[in-house]
């Protein structure tokens, strides 16, 4: 036990209210590296924790307009620049006709964008994580409720976290190691 | 006082449930052993599979002489089947993007399920216009990739729209089922006792813990999904309806076309759905969780969108009346009279008279009815297609060369096929992924809200139908005159409407 390193100190809670009543009291005691744990996205748990807005928006933004300009690039070269088609004597650039593929290609790059962004910002995949060592924790996919401290943060210290932990009524509470 | 009182929604999860029983009931078909059932299903499927393999295999030896197409009808089955299968393919989409926007809580019980029918539809649709080419071998020239011809695509065609398109639906579908699979693939992964499924789970999801600052991501990344994927799914059937409506044939250069499509395919799709549901709750007992109010809402959405194609229908008519172009009305009148007729009055029959009949709470809310109608509507459905395409091309401008279409028994084992291939991707999603939305359908329980616990801790559920809230009334001592009104009110309600689902508020003494 004592060669490995502490990661952080986890509780488990029985219901959503818990969760969100302990995070808030988080915040307030100033830690910032902690993060909650739950089954579902818990409503309020954003305000609660004071999460930052997701940076998601702007990925998408970027992966659109790289969609909406590469289209309408990849059709301008292809018919106007590199291999002009006389078509019914419609023009070469033909606007109209194209904003179905550009319709397209523009919501297929911001789907892209949107998924790997998101996965991006997740930092997953990643297989291993210390909460994994801890067998309760599989409930955290279930019906309970966690939340963790982490050692790193400048204000952890062990016995006051369990004590937070203890009195506001947590069902389990575990070391988790690295 | 205001005129209208609110009619809380009915639960959504029936039963006594909590959490552990969701993640139970759900799991459980994925972790336990295989019923036998599984497999005599999966028999059947996969030698319908094996006879589509076998027809396409012989399709791409002979060549599309196989089938039944002729001059002047040189699209056949192979585009009816292409349409229908793609207008299947729409309610998924539909449940879980547009639902999802209109805050329709119910689609969580179903959106898992829409969507992986969505996939398998709009793979069964994409294998109808890649074998029609003719030359598989080619079939690349459809992408923008360069080739031996160092020859671009057609911007201008329809038909290259529709390959954009198509795999743009079937991709984006592909990633929202994926991004909506991950937590419950985590559960899995926590629920499984033996490596393999640990293994195999575990990969797939990534890695998700549940952390709420993911949850902020991955809601966001949901609400943009879902927008993105609303345009696109409404832009599919239009663009569908371009190969036909860009043309100059009469009964297919018109402008109701895109609209029409859209809503025929939610139509076909939301029947698809209710088929599938029906018969899945029944057998993995999920009536708790699919339970008889969805069905009903999805038979008012069935009932909208058919009125609306039958709305077309007429339109249609009226306007090829009212352009005064005289192959335009000739074609009308032929689909209605013509060498088609049978095939137009089966059309009129199943899409526009079937879905009325849900105009009755009686029958909407009955299941051995819905069912039937679900199926009639998915044959009407195939057969509007065949109208549309068929008739128009084998009565069109100079009668001398018209030519009444058949098809050949090579047509028909493809389509027959088709099935093969839908049911043993739907029994393989059955057996190994989740088939409801686990964490989604737990977010949506009043256990979720945490104002249900407002009360020291404690949980206390909400109040779901009005008459309960009639006895806190009684119960009170002190009646003021707002809440006596409230009372009387209320009491001269008939009993009977407190279990209709509360779509909009509804005027009091109406």
């Amino acid at each position: 036990m004592e060669q490995r390193n502490l990661y952080g100190i986890l509780a488990e809670f029985d219901n959503p209210k818990e969760l969100i009543d302990i995070s808030k009291e988080v915040v307030e005691l100033g830690y910032d590296k902690f993060d909650t744990y739950s089954p579902f996205p818990i409503h309020g748990i954003d305000k609660a924790m004071k999460l930052k807005k997701s940076k998601l928006g702007w990925i998408v933004l970027g992966h659109g307009i790289l969609g909406f300009c590469g289209a309408l690039a990849m059709m301008y070269f292809m018919s106007v620049i590199d291999y002009p088609l006389n078509i019914g004597g419609k023009p070469f650039f033909n606007v109209p006709a194209w904003v179905p593929v550009t319709f397209e290609l523009t919501i297929l790059l911001s789907a892209f964008g949107t998924v790997f962004g998101m996965f991006f910002l997740n930092g997953l995949p990643r297989f291993n994580h210390p909460l994994f060592n801890i067998e309760r924790f599989k409930n955290s996919t279930d019906d309970k409720f966690f939340i963790c401290i982490e050692a790193s943060d400048s204000k952890f210290h062990t016995d006051i976290v369990l004590d937070l932990f203890k009195n506001a009524g947590a069902s389990y509470i575990e070391e988790v190691y690295e | 006082m205001s005129k209208y009182e609110y009619i809380p929604e009915a639960k959504l999860v029936k039963g006594n449930h909590d959490f552990a029983s969701i993640t139970h009931l759900v799991t459980d078909v994925n972790l336990r052993r295989t019923p036998t059932m599984w497999y005599l299903l999966m028999l059947p499927a996969n030698g319908l599979l094996l006879l589509l393999l076998g027809s396409i295999g012989y399709l791409f030896w002979e060549g599309t002489g196989i089938w039944g197409l002729t001059n002047p009808v040189g699209w056949g089955w192979a585009i009816i089947n292409f349409v229908w299968w793609v207008g299947i393919g729409h309610a998924g989409t539909l449940i879980s993007a547009i639902l999802f926007l209109f805050r329709q809580d119910w689609r969580t019980a179903i959106n898992r399920f829409a969507e992986a029918m969505t996939i398998f539809a709009v793979m069964c649709a994409l294998i109808f216009p890649a074998i029609h080419v003719g030359r598989i071998w080619v079939i690349y020239w459809v992408f923008p990739i360069p080739n031996q011809m160092v020859m671009w695509p057609n911007f201008n065609s329809p038909l290259l729209w529709d390959v954009f398109a198509v795999s743009t639906y079937f991709t984006v579908s592909l990633l929202f089922w994926y991004v909506g699979l991950v937590p419950d693939l985590a559960t899995l992964r926590d629920k499984a006792t033996d490596k393999i499924r640990q293994i195999g789970y575990g990969l797939f999801s990534l890695g998700w813990n549940g952390s709420s600052r993911h949850w902020w991501n991955y809601e966001k990344a949901y609400m943009i999904l879902a927008g993105l994927a609303t345009p696109l799914v409404l832009s599919v059937h239009t663009i569908v309806s371009f190969d036909f409506a860009v043309s100059v044939i009469p009964g297919w250069h018109t402008t109701i076309f895109p609209p029409y499509f859209v809503a025929g395919a939610i139509f076909s799709g939301f029947a698809m759905v209710l088929t599938l549901m029906i018969i899945t709750r029944e057998v993995y007992g999920m009536k708790d969780i699919m339970t008889d109010d969805h069905m009903e809402k999805m038979n008012i959405i069935i009932m909208v969108t058919g009125s609306m194609v039958g709305f077309a229908y007429l339109m249609e008519f009226f306007i090829a009346w009212y352009s005064g172009v005289e192959y335009e009305k000739a074609i009308f009148i032929l689909r209605a009279t013509g060498p088609y007729a049978w095939a137009y009055w089966i059309m009129m029959g199943c899409n526009v008279i079937s879905p009325q009949f849900f105009w009755s709470k009686k029958l909407r809310t009955n299941v051995k009815f819905t069912f039937f109608i679900s199926i009639v509507v998915n044959i009407g459905m195939w057969f509007e297609r065949f109208v549309i395409t068929v008739s128009s091309l084998a009565t069109d401008y100079l009668p001398s060369s018209w030519d009444y279409y058949s098809p050949t028994i090579w047509d028909v084992i493809t389509y027959v096929g088709t099935f093969g291939l839908f049911g043993t991707m739907f029994l393989l999603f059955l057996r190994f992924l989740p088939m409801i939305a686990i964490a989604e359908i737990k977010a949506v329980m009043p256990q979720a809200d945490p104002h249900n616990y407002d009360n020291n801790g404690k949980y206390i559920p909400p109040k779901e139908k009005i008459q309960s809230y009639v006895k806190i009334i009684n119960s009170t001592d002190n009646i003021s005159i707002e809440q006596d009104n409230e009372k009387i009110t209320i009491q001269d309600e008939p009993k009977s409407k407190t279990l209709e689902p509360a779509f909009f508020v509804k005027p009091k003494n109406a």
